[in-house]
């Protein structure tokens, strides 16, 4: 696998969406309002994958569009929503009121550790956080459902006392998922990622994955990224595919590259409310054009792009009207 | 100089104003998207000018030009002292102890301060849902002490959550001990209608003021559980220069203040 070159590792959205199989354990990079991989949710939508289980801290419409269109099964999560455009995902709302998928509760520290855990190739990790909380009364998971399948935690948690300490401990089980996909801004054509700004979680979902799959802004030769080497933050031979999206995080924002889409978070959030108008956004602007390049059309094309385009030295759109 | 009381504010802003003189100077703050940012950006500028604010999702000590709409947005970068991501911020900050104090908004608080934005309902077969955690269950098992701010209406108050999602004080003074937690708790919660703390000896919620136009009857009938209101006086309006930086340096763009005027 470490020798694997440009042209292996570089596919088109299609391709790579094929990597994730029906039922398969994913999890999704960026954070709320930013760095979500969306042309890759668009086309796992288009191609309808189903019965998907679901890690992540806190997504935003990356989540919501895909349990909206049926690809998702069940869901271990601490937050979903758009934070100031919506304060709680409207189609994740609706499936779990209405019972459509299974979900269970950590908070995002919780379900970071758990990452890191799994990226580090250990079975579990301490924390003290969730202490006192339901999250560690109530399991989501019947103990039939975590018996079932070998890649669900056998249990939510373990409260112990430390062995060196006796204070009070929380161990959480670690997650390595299937597939973990991310939207960085440049990626060299080995698979070396580097993100600018804030990483959220992406260095742990990616380094926890058994596969993972990287859509960028951009794609360099390995000896720019190669000479700050400290800025990289995933070692190439950890990459399965990547895949060049520029805007690939529309309606999220994208560090140094453009800022998220207000009027656009307001219209989902707008339509995502009811399920005819919902589908009527998923018609319009998932099922309802071939690529990306169509949807970058559909929501405004260049004149949109330019609205958003980060500021060089702000990294994000000062000027943009966002109210 | 004597204080010159504001005659013309919104609600949203007089919150504002009552989270930001929660904070002291030097301070660090784990603050939120909402009147959490708009309180500790307001300290920055009067009563707290050398507070320190931290976003969990990475950006430690930002110098804001412009307010953030997410805690990951990409204004959150400006002139950052440092900006990785959850796992750092979460741990090597506010599990090593660095807090001093966190903002946690809710759907619902009880009488010990535990806060519920998880479900209304059972949980496993929940009648409302909401967001889930986020970071608001770590930031109230691991900061030092905690501000919440809420919508007071009566179901919002309930005698016990439906769902703890962030612990209060749990259960009353031995309450957090006996949890395992090794600080922290609640102080106030700051609502649209007065300021509630805790007792000392109890760790109940007491009113501690009721906002101008409000009543501490009102304040009483609006609440789930038995509210003592004997120790409650006037809250202290915000001022002209507070409302004047809140207006012209904190939210110019009107992104939270103007949606609270129409």
């Amino acid at each position: 696998m470490a020798t694997l070159e440009l042209e292996d590792k570089v596919m088109t959205l299609r391709e790579a969406v094929k990597i994730v199989a029906n039922g398969a354990h994913i999890s999704l990079g960026g954070f709320t309002t930013q760095r979500h991989p969306m042309a890759f949710v668009h086309e796992m939508i288009r191609q309808r994958k189903r019965n998907l289980h679901a890690y992540g801290h806190s997504p935003g419409g990356d989540w919501d569009m895909l349990i909206g269109a049926g690809c998702v099964r069940r869901v271990e999560l601490a937050y979903e929503a758009d934070e100031a455009f919506a304060r709680v995902g409207p189609r994740f709302k609706y499936a779990v009121e209405r019972g459509l998928i299974e979900w269970d509760d950590y908070s995002n520290f919780g379900m970071v550790q758990r990452f890191a855990a799994g990226a580090m190739g250990i079975p579990f990790i301490p924390t003290r956080t969730m202490l006192g909380s339901n999250m560690l009364k109530k399991d989501g998971f019947s103990p039939e459902l975590r018996k079932s399948d070998q890649k669900i935690a056998s249990r939510k948690f373990v409260v112990m006392d430390c062995p060196f300490t006796a204070d009070k401990i929380v161990l959480l089980p670690a997650i390595q998922p299937d597939v973990t996909i991310i939207h960085a801004q440049i990626v060299d054509a080995q698979g070396t990622v580097r993100i600018y700004g804030q990483n959220f979680g992406d260095e742990q979902q990616a380094k926890a994955a058994k596969k993972l799959i990287v859509t960028c802004e951009k794609i360099v030769q390995p000896k720019k990224l190669r000479e700050f080497p400290e800025q990289n933050c995933i070692p190439f031979f950890r990459v399965d595919a990547i895949v060049k999206v520029p805007y690939g995080a529309h309606p999220y924002a994208c560090y140094r590259y453009y800022d998220y889409d207000p009027e656009f978070l307001r219209l989902y959030h707008e339509q995502a409310r009811d399920d005819a108008s919902f589908k009527e956004f998923l018609d319009e602007y998932i099922y309802g054009v071939i690529d990306w390049e169509e949807y970058l059309e559909k929501i405004g094309g260049d004149k949109k792009l330019r609205m958003l385009k980060a500021d060089k030295k702000l990294g994000y759109a000062p000027k943009l009207k966002r109210r | 100089m004597k204080k010159e009381y504001s005659k013309d504010y919104a609600l949203m802003e007089l919150m504002a104003v009552a989270a930001a003189r929660e904070i002291k100077d030097r301070e660090i703050v784990f603050a939120g998207t909402g009147l959490p940012m708009l309180g500790a950006m307001l300290a920055q500028h009067t009563n707290a000018p050398n507070c320190i604010i931290v976003f969990e999702a990475g950006a430690v000590d930002c110098k804001l030009a412009h307010l953030p709409m997410s805690v990951g947005d990409p204004r959150t970068m400006r002139f950052a002292s440092t900006a990785t991501g959850l796992l750092d911020v979460f741990s090597t900050v506010l599990q090593r102890g660095f807090i001093d104090v966190g903002f946690l908004g809710a759907a619902q608080v009880d009488m010990y301060g535990n806060i519920n934005s998880t479900c209304i309902g059972d949980y496993y077969h929940s009648k409302v849902r909401f967001p889930g955690s986020g970071g608001s269950g770590d930031i109230a098992c691991l900061s030092k002490r905690t501000i919440i701010i809420a919508v007071h209406e009566k179901r919002r108050f309930p005698e016990q959550c439906d769902y703890t999602t962030s612990p209060g004080w749990i259960d009353g003074p031995q309450g957090r001990k006996q949890a395992g937690l090794p600080w922290g708790g609640p102080s106030a919660v700051i609502t649209t209608l007065g300021v509630l703390r805790f007792d000392e000896q109890t760790k109940r919620a007491y009113l501690a003021s009721y906002h101008p136009g409000v009543t501490p009857e009102q304040v009483r009938e609006n609440t789930g559980f038995e509210l003592d209101v004997s120790r409650a006086r006037g809250t202290e309006p915000p001022t002209e220069a507070e409302i004047r930086v809140l207006r012209e340096k904190v939210d110019p763009e009107g992104v939270f203040l103007k949606k609270a005027e129409e």
